[in-house]
Formats: C-alpha cells, structure tokens, sequence
C-alpha cells in the first residue's frame, strides 16, 4: 500500500524523501528503537497499522509504544462524508480528537487469585489533569483555528466519577477561555446513540482514549468505512500519519481489493502538515473526483474495483499543474 | 393461590396465577406500569402483580437502602417488572438502579433491539441482542486519586462473572432460536482482563458447539454495527461495552422508547425500561409504554408465558405498524392521549 503513496509522490514531485523503517508484530527491539530514532530524526511520519497478535505471549504492543515514546497525545480523525459514496447520514463534518497515551491503554493489569472467587484482573485507567488538559487545549485550539463552533466532550463521569469526572472538569476549565466556541459534556452511550440518529449535532468532539476509539470507529462506519477516513497522531515535536481507524485489513491484503483512500488522505495530511500545501491539495482533489465524480468503488463501498483500478483513475486525476502555478 | 380460566383458541387452559414484584417508579413510571397492567390485564395474563415502593429508607444503621418489603417481594417472587427510577443528581447519593442490581445480584442485562415497522429508521431490518455483563469491569466504583492530578480507576474482570455471563449468553441464545454469538472485546488493548473475558467466552463455546460463536474487537465492531447491522445476531461482552452498544443498538431503531431489558440474576430477574423517568412529561399521559411494555413480553418469555407474549408483542407491533399511535423520536406519542386504549381496544387481544 505504501508503495501506490510513493508512486503518487513521485508522479506530482513532491519533495519528499521516505526513509523505510520495518515495523511488525515480530519486530525486534532493536528494530522499534530504530523505528522511533527515525522518526526523531525526521519528526514526521507516514505509517501502516500493525497487526495485534495478542494471542501470542510475548508479542509486544508496537502501535501502543510508538504513541507513548513519541508522546504522540492527539489522536486527530475527521470524519467527512463523499459525495459520492452512498449511505444513510449524508453530509457528515465531524472531528473526533482523542487522548493518544493514557486512560484504558496504559497496559496497568495484573491477575489476583482470590479463594472467594478464584481468577481476578485488575486493569488500570489512568487520568491525569496533566493530558486531560493538554488534549482538551488542543481540542479548542482546533476548533478555533478552524472557525468550528461547537466542542463535545464525552465521558462516563457518571459512573467513573474520579477518572471521567476529572477529564470532564479538565474540558470545562479550558472551555471558559474559550467563550466563543460553545461546550458540552455528553455521556458516551447516549453519545454513541445520538451518533447514529442525529448526527449533524456534532461538530468537533474531544475524548479519552478507549472513547474516541469507540466514536471515531462509529464515524468512520457513517461515512463509509475505515478504507475512507485518515487520522494523524501528533505531538508537541512529532506526527505520525496513518489510517483513521488503524485496522490492518488483514483479511484484504494481497487480494488487490483494499481501499487506498485512507492512506492516500493520510499521505495528503502529511504533506499539509510539512507546508505542501498544493501537493496536499492534488492528491486530496484527485482522491475525491475519483469517489466522487468518476464513482469508483472498491469492494468495501459496495463495488468491484480493484486497488489497481483505483490507482489508475487516481493517476490520471492528479492535476500536477497546480503544483507548479502555486508552488 | 388460585386458578383462572383463560380463553383460547384451542378452548379452556388452566394456568396458575403467579405473582410478580412491580415497580412502578418515579415520573412516568406509574402511568406506564399502569399501561402495562390494563394491557396484560385485557389479554387474561395469569399473573397477579405486588406493587412495591423502592423509595430508599434510612435503615438502623443510618445509611439509606432499599425497603426490606421490596427486597423480600422480589425474593419471594423471583420475577419483577420495573418502570424508571430516577437518580438524584448530586453527590452521595448512589444510582438506585445500581443498588437494584447489587441487591439482587443481577449479572446479566440482556437488550434486545428490533427494528419495529411502522416506526422507520434509517436501519432496516435490525434484531440484535446485547448481552452485558452487568456486576463488575468498569463499574467496579473502585477508583482513587493516586497523586494530586492523577486518578486511577479499576477495571475487575472475574473468572467466575464472565462464565457466568458467558455460559447465560449461550443459553439465552438456544432458548431463542438465535444462531450465532460474537464476544466483543479490546483484548488487544486489555489483554488480560479482556483476555480473561474472552477466554472464559471460548470456553462456553466450546461447551456448546451447536451454536456458532466468533469474536471481534469493539472498535471493529462499532464500524460494522452502522455499516450494517444485519450481521450481528447475540453479542456478549464486558459491562462498559454494553453499555455502549446496547445504547448504539437502540439507536439505531429508534430510541430506548423501543427497547426492553431484562436483568437476569441468580436468584431472580427483573425486566425494566431503561429510559428516563421523563418528570417534563410525567401525570400529562403522553408517555410511551412501548419500552416497558416489551419488557414485560421478555418477562414472559422467561416465565416461559410464550403464547401470551407473542399475544401482547404482536398487538404492539401491529399497533404501532398501523399508525394507530404516532411515535415522535421514539418518546411522544403526537396528538395520541393514551396508547393504552388503542392496544387494549384491538380485536386480537380479546379473540
Ligand atoms: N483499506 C481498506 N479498504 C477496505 N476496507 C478496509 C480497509 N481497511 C480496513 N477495512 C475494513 O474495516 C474492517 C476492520 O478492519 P480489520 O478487520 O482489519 O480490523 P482489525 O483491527 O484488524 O480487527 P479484526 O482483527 O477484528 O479483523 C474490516 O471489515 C476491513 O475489511
Ligand atoms: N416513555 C417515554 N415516553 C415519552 N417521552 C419520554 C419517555 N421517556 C423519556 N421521554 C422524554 O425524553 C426526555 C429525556 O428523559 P429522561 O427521563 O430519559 O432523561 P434523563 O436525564 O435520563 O432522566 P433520569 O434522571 O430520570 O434518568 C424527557 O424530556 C421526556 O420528554
Ligand atoms: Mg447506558
Ligand atoms: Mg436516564
């Protein structure tokens, strides 16, 4: 898959080396330090999602680690909806942004043998005002940045009063400074409820961890499905680009059927971010006539293109001209 | 105890009357429950009904708990109907519905999600089943402030509640003619408490191999669920995430108006809506007992009622199917003072 976003790279000049690094299940420790050193090295990053055996013992959380050593602590997803791919809710505009490092994720479980009731785990989640704040910040800086008017925070502080209780204060403190953007808390059930009946409520939503894996899978569902949203992580110094929804689709790979669209807007964000702005803008333009105007649909949107096909349709759409004429 | 006769077609049964615990609730729980009653009541249900209050009492030792009346009715009985309670918003004060479940040790909340004609979606065609573990996982009320700014919350997975739970998903599943349960969980994330949740799942199916059994991450799940629906039949997970889904699935036919539940314990089981107590609307007669009503027809289902249940499900599904109420959001019944009337009145109830 990587391999199409090269060709595409070239193919419209970007000025953009890649430097490969392997990463995989069975990658060895030395191999991730090299991985992260990379992306130290050149602070940004366009990356495939890893597959999670945790079947096997000893198989190591890269994707998990990766986020925690480059404190990557946003996890940025948009959810938009194509003309040109059919589904229920048209015309969706949503930003779920996520804390990236901590809540249900921190890998804090142990196992008890009480006599009472025999095999007993305790998992940890972990809040703190720290990134709580940090995200919550992100999130209205987002939202101003972009003239976005509305920020949902989703929690469950009605159960978890402690940890939710305190990522919901957190929101709200910052909210105050923003007077112009409006706040509002919602629990994650109604939210997940309302997600699917009324969607257009939502604008910019900001959530911990395990949340925002749950809304942004939702999103991405409503628009079509995880071959079509693109999400980056980022950091105070480093962003790493990837799918929105970091499936693998294991079960796709090699069938020549999987949908570059979400790697391909991934690859679109990345070259936004480094200032290729006309680049950014040929491949995104190029992604949406193909959906949109040409109609190409793969087999997840319900078609029979192949990834080829696409590829070939894409090719042609990228108007490279408005590279240089801006440039 | 005493015997009725009930009309059928087949000629005169002779059932039992059994008693079961009714908790009416707060806001539009009374008008509710009193739907349901007249329902049942038109359909000759041979049920005899122990209103109770669930109102909390100071006890002896100066801490409010549930009456003892009530404990005992759904004790004795074994079976309960439930309208809304509602909960103080505040501190100190603990969700009633919480003290409910503990107090019967209630580990399975089971909800099914139909799509009903004659209320149109955007989904077509949904039946699924959310089956939550309902005492432990993230609603374990374990939670401290480690250092100032840094909470930790405790997640408790037990061997024993998700056999449980697991072992009941399966049962449920063959009791009604259902195919297939998938185990949804974040054991990539989690990989012991989940992995211990999934394991336990694994072994239930391999104890009941009629029945087919998969399973998939919540995230994949959520991305599948609102792409299509229809692929899902039984789900069994971790109370957090059933809460989540049970809620999505509910969405996605129309609202918790729709939905019954049933909370299965060990030692009795009590069925409720799970919406609101609505006090904006409650005394005016505008609430729908829709919810509450299908709880009842699981009730029944469980007490093994099945032909009065199908009676009472179909005249509620035709009810609705033939505009004879009109359901706005899934909650208000438009310009349709009482719903109770309309169902009673059908032929088919009393035929
Ligand atoms: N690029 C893509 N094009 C089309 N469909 C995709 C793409 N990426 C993911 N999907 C689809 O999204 C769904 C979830 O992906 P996938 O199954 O890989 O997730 P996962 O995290 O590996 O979970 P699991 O192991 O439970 O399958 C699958 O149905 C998959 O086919
Ligand atoms: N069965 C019903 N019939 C009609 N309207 C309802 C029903 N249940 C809820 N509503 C409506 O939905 C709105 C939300 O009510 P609900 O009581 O669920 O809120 P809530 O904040 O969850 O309350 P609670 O604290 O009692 O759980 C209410 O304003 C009410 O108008
Ligand atoms: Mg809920
Ligand atoms: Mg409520």
């Amino acid at each position: 898959m990587l391999g199409h976003v090269k060709n595409v790279f070239s193919f419209i000049n970007a000025p953009v080396d890649f430097e490969e690094v392997k990463l995989s299940h069975s990658t060895t420790d030395a191999e991730f330090d090299n991985a992260i050193a990379a992306v130290k090295r050149n602070h940004v990053a366009l990356k495939g999602n890893v597959d999670t055996m945790f079947d096997e013992p000893g198989f190591k959380m890269r994707n998990l680690a990766l986020r925690t050593e480059l404190d990557l602590f946003a996890n940025v997803v948009w959810v938009k909806s194509f003309a040109g791919v059919q589904t229920r809710h048209r015309d969706l505009d949503i930003v779920v942004i996520r804390e990236n490092t901590e809540g249900e994720y921190r890998q804090l479980e142990h196992e008890v043998y009480l006599q009472t009731v025999g095999g007993l785990v305790e998992s940890l989640k972990i809040i703190t005002e720290k990134n709580s704040t940090r995200i919550a910040r992100y999130a209205f800086d987002f939202a101003k940045r972009n003239g976005r008017k509305k920020i949902t925070a989703v929690h469950k502080a009605n159960i978890m009063k402690l940890s939710d209780g305190l990522f919901l204060e957190c929101c709200h403190k910052v909210s105050e400074e923003y007077p112009d953007i409006e706040f509002e808390g919602m629990i994650v059930d109604n939210c997940s409820m309302q997600l699917v009946s009324r969607p257009h409520q939502f604008d910019v939503m900001v959530l911990p961890n395990l949340y925002g894996n749950i809304i942004t899978s939702i999103g991405a569902g409503l628009i079509g499905g995880a071959g079509l949203v693109s999400g980056v992580n980022l950091g105070e110094k480093y962003a790493v680009f990837e799918t929105g929804t970091r499936t693998t689709g294991h079960e796709l790979v090699g069938k020549n059927v999987a949908n570059p669209t979400a790697l391909l807007l991934a690859s679109s964000d990345m070259l936004r971010y480094l200032g290729l702005v006309p680049h950014a803008d040929v491949i995104k333009n190029a992604v949406r006539r193909v959906i949109d105007d040409e109609k190409l649909s793969t087999p997840d949107l319900g078609g029979n293109a192949s990834t080829t096909d696409f590829m070939e349709k894409l090719m042609s759409n990228l108007d490279v001209r408005q590279t240089f004429s801006t440039a | 105890m005493f015997l009725v006769r009930i009309p059928s077609t087949s000629g005169c049964v002779v059932a039992q009357v059994r008693t079961v615990t009714l908790i009416p609730g707060d806001g539009i729980g009374p008008e509710i429950s009193a739907a349901v009653q007249q329902i049942f009541a038109a359909a000759n249900v041979p049920i005899a009904w122990d209103p109770v209050d669930v109102t909390p009492v100071k006890g002896p030792d100066g801490a409010f708990h549930i009456p003892q009346k009530a404990v005992d009715s759904v004790n004795t009985h074994g079976v309960g109907l439930k309208g809304p309670l509602a909960t103080p918003i505040g501190k100190g004060h603990k969700s009633l519905n919480l003290a409910l479940r503990k107090e019967f040790n209630l580990y399975a909340n089971v909800r099914p999600a139909k799509s009903i004609e004659g209320y149109k979606t955007l989904y077509d065609g949904v039946d699924i089943v959310t089956i939550r573990e309902n005492t432990e996982g993230e609603y374990s009320g374990i939670e401290h402030s480690i250092v100032d700014g840094v909470v930790q919350s405790i997640k408790l997975i037990t061997e024993k509640a998700s056999r449980r739970v697991a072992q009941y998903a399966f049962d449920y599943t063959k009791a009604n003619g259902r195919r297939r349960i998938t185990a949804v969980h974040k054991a990539n994330i989690m990989r012991m408490s989940d992995g211990l949740f999934l394991r336990c799942c694994r072994e239930a199916a391999q104890q009941n191999p009629d029945v087919q059994f998969d399973e998939m991450y919540l995230d994949t799940v959520c991305l599948k669920m609102v792409q299509d629906p229809n692929q899902f039949d039984v789900l069994v997970m971790p109370n957090l995430y059933g809460d989540i889904l049970s809620d999505l699935c509910a969405g996605l036919i129309g609202g918790l108006g729709l939905t019954p539940s049933g909370n299965i314990g060990e030692s009795g089981a009590l069925f409720e809506s799970v919406h609101g107590s609505a006090p904006d609307i409650a005394g005016q007669d505008k609430a729908n007992p829709t919810a509450l009503l299908l709880s009842g027809v699981m009730m029944l289902r469980h007490m093994d009622l099945h032909s009065y249940a199908d009676k009472i499900q179909t005249g509620c599904f035709q009810t609705i199917k033939e505009g004879k109420v009109r359901i706005w959001r899934s909650f208000l019944l438009v310009d349709c003072p009482c719903f109770t009337l309309t169902i009673s009145e059908v032929q088919w109830l009393t035929d």
